[in-house]
């Protein structure tokens, strides 16, 4: 391998002008040239002990591929990450890799981490132009699994089950498959077109995906056992959300992030003629800090929005959302309202949305979660000027299917009950994993159980 | 795909389709809806299940062509399919144990409400309803609303049908009258159930209004379809439709509905035709 590349600084990523891409949808982030791939490849230091592989969710051999990417061999790195990753192309885009991979990087010690993820992301695109023939499907071993969700969680497990021969049927409310991928996560961030090649890829391996169907509703898990499937996989998200129960939640222009991005992602009113209605406000505030609320917000500000105002209740340090999306809403021009607290919207007499009357916070000891917890200042009550309201504080698992499964325990926060990480739920032949589970977290994690689950019910059955 | 198998127009603006949908067709309950999608591209429009044939796996619906969504599903025909077709959702109506009801309907809604009266009938309860339209030519399922109903009050607002007058004002003759409702059914444009209720609740009978706000995804992904009932904030499309109308904020679901008017306003005129009687037939 060439001699090591010591620069401390990551290659940085070449990306839109922050005020062209402000006002259209294509990718912010362009990706790395060959050069620019193997030249960050060659900051990798190789570590023997690889202490950057406990900080990946799914344990990707990272400097594995990287030592593939010096060597030109893009192939190579693609066939060592498709050991371990199905969606390389997403993850490489959305993983947090600030406090995952990279976090432990050692050159991160002195400098910058290796770009794990840009990597990653280059690998992946790289085997999308070049070599792109679809896997044939496997012989089949006789067994029938059902997945419900095609989120992250429900396409990770379906494919390492069709891998293995099983016939696989993912049943998907929405009327097109992804999950968040495609109803929530915008197409700046990451284009449709990847995750519905790879939804193609599961396809080509036999995968049958069924849309429109409401498990719960048009079938129950009873009926998915009735009809011969020996297995069932539930990776049905955690898109419940929730709101603030603040007076003026209920007035015109008041928005959940999900009705908001459904809107603009999965119905497609980014499009200029699209027939799906949005409205293009031109104050907007966003309530919360993480990368809901900054997708939001940036879509806010390309639909035409004058000022877009992120509202947090703590500060900068304790954003949730990825460095790198906070950076880039802050280039685009969304400015950042912390340490501030929303407890009144305020409408005009046709129910309009005219303000947001907030306080100030200040920090005290840390929380449950660990982070320090705002503290209201009495007396610092203003308004800020708005005509619309995204509230984005988090949303957690739907009741469907927990309330219509027999068997089937959850946390009374709605998660449902795992006996370990492998997700066998407290229903037998039953597995869940992703947020679901775990409550929003991230699209590799919901991978990751995916993944676990999948060999789990291989086991199950095989010893059956 | 989901085949259009009928096609009928019930009137100049209101069609009914009998669509192929036999997983919905087996689960359907009275007072639930499924989600439809013309063609790809299109809304994703809630409409109630008016009638369906588990045998023939077939689901009825009936709708009016309002803006956009509806008049790209009332262009296709029979032998088309729609693209999406998704149900059944929403909680069926609680109709148990009802012995005597008042349905009353408001234009379009008493495609809601028929089956809701044609399942009492079913169960042997005493069916009295009232509907009601603005006009003659806007009348639709009279002679299956009567052949469910023990007595049927035909309202029209200009007079040139049955009586004159709104359909509150017959709600309040036929209690006056000395007849003792279990339950008022209320389904129709939020003003009418808003005062249906009124009516109802001046002489204590429990009321049961059908809620229909703007919806995406109608399994409570999105909280678009929130309503404030009872002084706490739900979800229409997985704690409704239906909800006790003493407890519904309608003011607050009328000033909500106008949400996105002018954006359909300018969908209807910018990439479609005004619907016309052409549209269904
Ligand atoms: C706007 C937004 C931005 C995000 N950004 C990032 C990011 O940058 N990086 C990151 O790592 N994570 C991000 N996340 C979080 C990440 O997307 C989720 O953690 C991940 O998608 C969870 O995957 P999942 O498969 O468990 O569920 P989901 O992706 O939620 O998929 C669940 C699927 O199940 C379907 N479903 C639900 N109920 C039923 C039912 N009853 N029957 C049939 N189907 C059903 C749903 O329609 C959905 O398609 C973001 C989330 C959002 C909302
Ligand atoms: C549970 C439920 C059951 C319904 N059942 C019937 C039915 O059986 N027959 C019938 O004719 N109509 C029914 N509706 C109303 C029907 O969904 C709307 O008329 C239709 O969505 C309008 O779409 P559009 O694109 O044609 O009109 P638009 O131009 O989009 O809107 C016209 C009017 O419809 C309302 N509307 C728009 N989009 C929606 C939406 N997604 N959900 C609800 N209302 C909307 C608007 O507020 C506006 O007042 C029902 C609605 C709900 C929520
Ligand atoms: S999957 Fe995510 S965490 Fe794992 S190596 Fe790739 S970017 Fe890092
Ligand atoms: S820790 Fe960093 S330098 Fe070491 S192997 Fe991993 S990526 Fe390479
Ligand atoms: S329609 Fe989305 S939550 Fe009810």
């Amino acid at each position: 391998m060439a001699k090591a590349n010591m620069d401390p600084v990551k290659c940085p990523m070449p990306a839109q002008d922050p005020t062209v891409r402000n006002r259209n949808f294509n990718e912010v982030a362009l990706g790395y040239t060959q050069e620019m791939a193997v030249g960050e490849a060659t900051r990798c230091l190789q570590c023997k002990n690889k202490p950057c592989v406990a900080g990946c969710p799914v344990m990707i051999d990272i400097p594995g591929f990287i030592a593939k990417v010096a060597e030109e061999d893009f192939a190579g790195a693609f066939d060592v990450l498709s050991e371990q990753t199905s969606l390389p192309a997403v993850c490489g885009r959305v993983c947090p890799q600030e406090v995952q991979c990279e976090a432990l990087c050692v050159r991160g010690k002195k400098g910058d981490p290796v770009g794990i993820g840009r990597l990653e992301r280059f690998v992946a695109d790289w085997k999308m132009e070049n070599g792109g023939e679809l896997p044939a499907p496997p012989p089949s071993n006789g067994h029938k699994v059902a997945i419900v969700g095609a989120g992250p969680a429900g396409l990770t497990a379906a494919g390492e089950l069709a891998k293995k021969g099983y016939a696989v049927t993912i049943f998907e409310a929405l009327h097109k498959p992804g999950g968040v991928l495609v109803y929530g996560i915008p197409e700046f961030r990451l284009p449709k077109a990847i995750v519905y090649r790879e939804i193609d890829n599961l396809k080509a391996l036999g995968v049958q995906v069924e849309t429109n169907m409401v498990i719960g509703r048009v079938l129950s898990i009873d009926e998915l056992f009735e009809q011969g499937f020996e297995a069932v996989f539930v990776g049905s998200g955690a898109g419940l959300p929730q709101f603030m129960k603040i007076p003026g939640e209920n007035l015109k222009g008041v928005f959940s992030a999900n009705e908001f991005l459904t809107r603009v992602n999965l119905m497609g009113a980014w499009k200029d003629c699209s027939k799906t209605p949005i409205m293009r406000a031109k104050r907007v505030a966003v309530v919360g800090g993480g990368n809901v609320a900054m997708d939001a917000a940036r879509c806010a500000k390309r639909l035409g929005a004058e000022e877009v105002t992120i509202v947090y209740r703590r500060s900068m340090e304790e954003l949730p959302a990825r460095a790198e999306e906070v950076e880039h809403a802050e280039e685009e021009g969304i400015i950042f309202n912390l340490l501030t607290n929303p407890k009144e919207v305020l409408g005009d007499e046709n129910g309009n949305v005219i303000g947001m009357r907030c306080v100030r916070c200040e920090l005290g000891e840390p929380d449950a979660s660990g982070r320090r917890r705002p503290i209201e200042i009495e007396g610092s009550d203003f308004v800020i000027d708005i005509d619309a309201m995204i509230m984005s504080i988090g949303t957690s698992p739907n009741p469907l299917i927990r309330s219509t499964t027999p068997g089937l325990e959850a946390q009374t926060w709605g998660g449902l009950i795992t006996k370990d990480d492998n997700g066998e739920t407290t229903r037998q032949g039953v597995w869940a994993g992703g947020d679901a589970v775990s409550g929003a977290a991230t699209v590799i994690l919901a991978m990751g159980a995916g993944k676990l689950a999948a060999a789990d019910i291989d086991r199950y059955i095989q010893e059956k | 795909m989901y085949k259009i198998v009928e096609k009928e127009a019930l009137n100049e603006t209101v069609c009914r389709m009998v669509i192929e949908a036999p997983l919905v067709a087996k689960k359907a309950k009275p007072g639930q809806f499924i989600i439809v999608r013309a063609v790809e591209d299109s809304e994703r429009i809630p409409l109630t299940i008016s009638d369906h044939d588990a045998a023939a796996g077939t689901v009825t619906i009936i709708f009016q062509l309002v803006g956009a969504g509806t008049i790209e599903l009332g262009r296709l025909n029979a032998g088309d399919s729609v693209q999406d077709f998704v149900g059944p959702l929403g909680r069926p109506s609680d109709l148990d144990g009802l012995k005597k009801v008042a349905v009353v309907g408001g234009g379009v809604g008493c495609a809601i409400a028929y089956p809701v009266a044609k399942h009492l009938h079913e169960v042997g309860a005493e069916v009295h309803s009232i509907v009601g339209f603005r006009t003659k030519d806007l009348v639709i399922l009279e002679d299956e609303f009567r052949a469910v109903s023990d007595t049927l009050v035909m309202m029209t607002d200009d007079g040139s049908y049955g009586e004159k007058g709104l359909v509150t004002a017959a709600l309040e003759k036929l209690i006056e009258a000395g007849n003792q409702y279990d339950e008022v059914v209320a389904i129709g444009p939020l003003v009418m159930m808003k005062f249906v209720t009124q009516v109802a609740k001046k002489h204590n009978v429990k009321t049961t209004v059908s809620m229909n706000p703007v919806m995406i995804d109608g399994t409570g992904m999105c909280g678009c379809c929130r309503l404030t009932v009872g002084g706490e904030t739900r979800f229409a499309c997985v704690d409704g439709p239906d909800f006790d109308g003493y407890l519904v904020d309608f003011d607050e679901a009328i000033q909500r509905s106008t949400l996105y008017r002018d954006f359909e306003q300018h969908a209807r005129e910018g990439c479609l035709l005004m619907p016309t009687g052409e549209e269904v037939k």
